[in-house]
């Protein structure tokens, strides 16, 4: 266990490395950022300064060096468009994404899986092809429409919910919150449907495939001839063995979630790390940018890491696997 | 028989509806199980050998449906009783063991706590006394330091240990009968005859009835105290073992009896029976089996013929029937 760990989190740090030269390597082609930050009056002489003291003149393999460093002590430097750090830049985004990432996410899987288990087992009934063909409505509609759609019903025409921001938030310690307030919690059913619905319906066809295959097997069976009822034999025996691809998908999901919110995030204004990072590309904001990749990488790193650690938990067939290799 | 059979099958008959009209898979199948009686059911695939199993524990697959007839456990006709009635038989009072010991237990849960569970789904005990029944129980069907090995998960025991997790689990509530759906076939050689020699001493110490569905002819010869040949759905003879596979009476029986190869045997070649057994949608006029009898006369291809008694045993055949009796050969 302790190796197979130890494995992963190797495996992990060889990832975020790639990332990070991905990210210092590409962001030096976005353009001269000199550019972005100063006025068409500004001499050349003072443009040569401020190149010198940001580090843009050194070899680039000693800039590298310096922003894995740097990276390495969670520092991404200053950023170009508004000249503070981007770690406080950051800090004050994260929870405003996070919320509405997390918020969508349990709404996605807390709706999603009961719908897959139902659709599963009662495989004709209307209720069943109702919950396929709104499924199917979030598949194929893009979030940005969604957000629009939901925007004019429940905003402009029912009045009845804000269409953009974050509502009231209570500051607790250096996080923000919207959950605790009535406002903050409106402003959050919007977005957080928008982002989640697609994820929600692809839980509900998830676990509903795997139900169907996994209600055909012997096991199966046997436990009903063993004489166990509906609810041990569907929720105890047959909805724990989706639970590997379901973990799986989820995880990445999640990822996903936290790392494309940008498109819900502009529909709905909202606050947080993906519309800053729309503002940045367009000031091509290097460090943040680059922030913005390492630290959604990382999250998708931290999360696969904590699947896998889940499998071991649930399936024990893995844990020997674990131990073999 | 002068005791109350442990199992009853009156006229069975298991149908499927199907766009291009209802298929009938069991048809007018009825036969007994003495309390302690093991009968084998032998036949081809698709006879409808584990149908009547399924059928008999309730668990037919929809569209699949029971359409007729009566089963009756001990005197208490099941084959009508609602969902939960059942529930309560299933692993109560009819056990039932599967073909492939490495798919028939939940690979996610360690063994012990698949026998516990059944137990208590039961019989009314604590976890901890159940988990001392499951012990007994291992120990009973050989598993060596049961004591240890409950708390394994599935994958960790070989094929033919599990097959005997199968069996203590199917016997844990002491059922009046287990239906045991090719039980060895996908065992070694070597391991199917103790699992069989297990099977059959359980079920004789505690009197439990078994129904032994099987193709394997040697494990019936073996086993079976009785055998009922299945042919498209219906019996086409059933009669004591040694009746039935030295003398058969159904020129199928034979057949099948013929193309077992056997030690002392002096033929280099098996017999074989010509053809195939027809499709359920295509079931011949007259005796099903008509097309490949070699005996084949008049009245197979008009006539359906039902069972008939003939020594201790009974045929569908007209070849055994009375008066035509001169017909055979």
């Amino acid at each position: 266990m302790l190796a197979f760990t130890i494995r992963r989190l190797f495996e992990a740090a060889i990832v975020m490395l790639t990332v990070a030269l991905m990210a210092f390597v590409l962001f030096r082609f976005v353009g001269d950022p000199i550019n972005q930050m100063v006025g068409q009056d500004t001499s050349l002489a003072e443009r040569e300064e401020l190149r010198e003291r940001l580090g843009l003149n050194d070899p680039v393999l000693v800039q590298f060096g310096r922003f894995i460093w740097n990276a390495a002590r969670y520092d991404f430097g200053i950023s170009y468009q508004v000249k503070r750090p981007v770690t406080s830049l950051i800090a004050e985004r994260f929870p405003a994404t996070f919320e509405l990432a997390l918020t969508a996410a349990f709404f996605a899987i807390l709706l999603g899986i009961p719908m897959g288990v139902y659709t599963g087992i009662h495989r004709d009934s209307w209720l069943s092809k109702l919950f396929l063909s709104v499924s199917l409505i979030g598949i194929s509609l893009p979030t940005f429409l969604i957000g629009i759609l939901l925007i004019y019903v429940f905003a402009v025409q029912l009045g009845v919910l804000p269409s953009f921001g974050r509502g009231e938030v209570v500051r607790i310690g250096g996080w923000t919150t919207g959950l605790l307030t009535a406002s903050g919690l409106k402003a959050l059913i919007l977005p957080a449907i928008t982002l989640g619905l697609f994820q929600m319906t692809l839980v509900t066809r998830l676990v509903r495939s795997q139900m169907l295959e996994v209600l055909r097997t012997d096991y199966i069976k046997f436990a009903r001839a063993r004489g166990l009822g509906d609810r041990a034999v569907n929720f105890g025996h047959a909805l724990k063995n989706t639970l590997i691809p379901v973990i799986t998908i989820i995880g990445l999901q999640l990822g996903a979630i936290i790392a494309f919110a940008i498109i819900t995030e502009t529909v709905f204004q909202w606050p947080g790390m993906g519309l800053m990072f729309i503002q940045a590309v367009q000031n091509a904001d290097i460090p943040v940018m680059s922030a913005y990749l390492l630290l959604v990488a990382f999250l998708f790193v931290l999360i696969n890491l904590i699947v896998d650690l889940l499998y071991v938990w649930i399936d024990p067939r893995v844990r020997i696997y674990g131990r073999e290799a | 028989m002068p005791e109350t059979p442990a199992l009853s099958v009156r006229n069975l008959r298991v149908e499927f509806p199907t766009r291009r009209g209802t298929l009938v898979a069991v048809d007018d199948v009825s036969f007994d199980i003495a309390p302690g009686e093991v009968l084998g059911i032998v036949g081809e695939s698709g006879a409808g050998k584990s149908l009547t199993g399924t059928a008999i524990i309730g668990l037919l697959e929809p569209p699949g449906r029971v359409a007729g007839g009566e089963i009756v456990l001990n005197g208490q006709r099941i084959d009508n009783l609602p969902r939960e009635a059942m529930r309560h038989i299933r692993g109560k009072r009819i056990g039932m063991v599967f073909q492939d010991p490495l798919t028939s237990l939940n690979p996610l849960y360690r063994v012990g706590e698949q026998i516990i569970e059944t137990i208590r789904a039961h019989l009314p005990m604590s976890e901890r006394e159940a988990r001392a029944r499951a012990i007994e129980l291992l120990i009973e069907v050989g598993i060596q330091g049961a004591e240890r090995r409950i708390d394994g998960y599935p994958h960790e025991f070989s094929g033919g240990m599990r097959q005997r997790v199968v069996l203590a689990l199917a016997l844990c509530a002491e059922p009046d009968l287990i239906i045991a759906d090719e039980p060895t076939t996908a065992l070694d050689v070597s391991i199917q005859a103790q699992i069989i020699q297990l099977l059959k001493r359980l079920c004789q110490e505690r009197g439990t009835a078994v129904m032994l569905i099987t193709h394997d002819m040697g494990v019936i010869a073996e086993t079976a105290n009785r055998v009922a040949v299945m042919y498209a759905g219906r019996i086409a003879e059933i009669g004591p073992v040694r009746e039935v596979i030295k003398s058969a009476h159904h020129p199928y029986t034979r057949g099948l009896m013929g193309s077992i190869p056997s030690i002392e045997g002096t033929n280099d070649r098996l017999t074989q029976i010509p053809g195939s057994m027809p499709r359920l949608t295509a079931i011949p006029k007259g005796c099903a089996f008509n097309p490949r009898c070699p005996h084949a006369f008049d009245r197979c291809r008009r006539e359906r013929p039902d069972l008939m008694p003939v020594d201790h045993s009974l045929a569908a055949c007209w070849l055994v029937a009375p008066q035509s009796a001169e017909a055979r050969s």
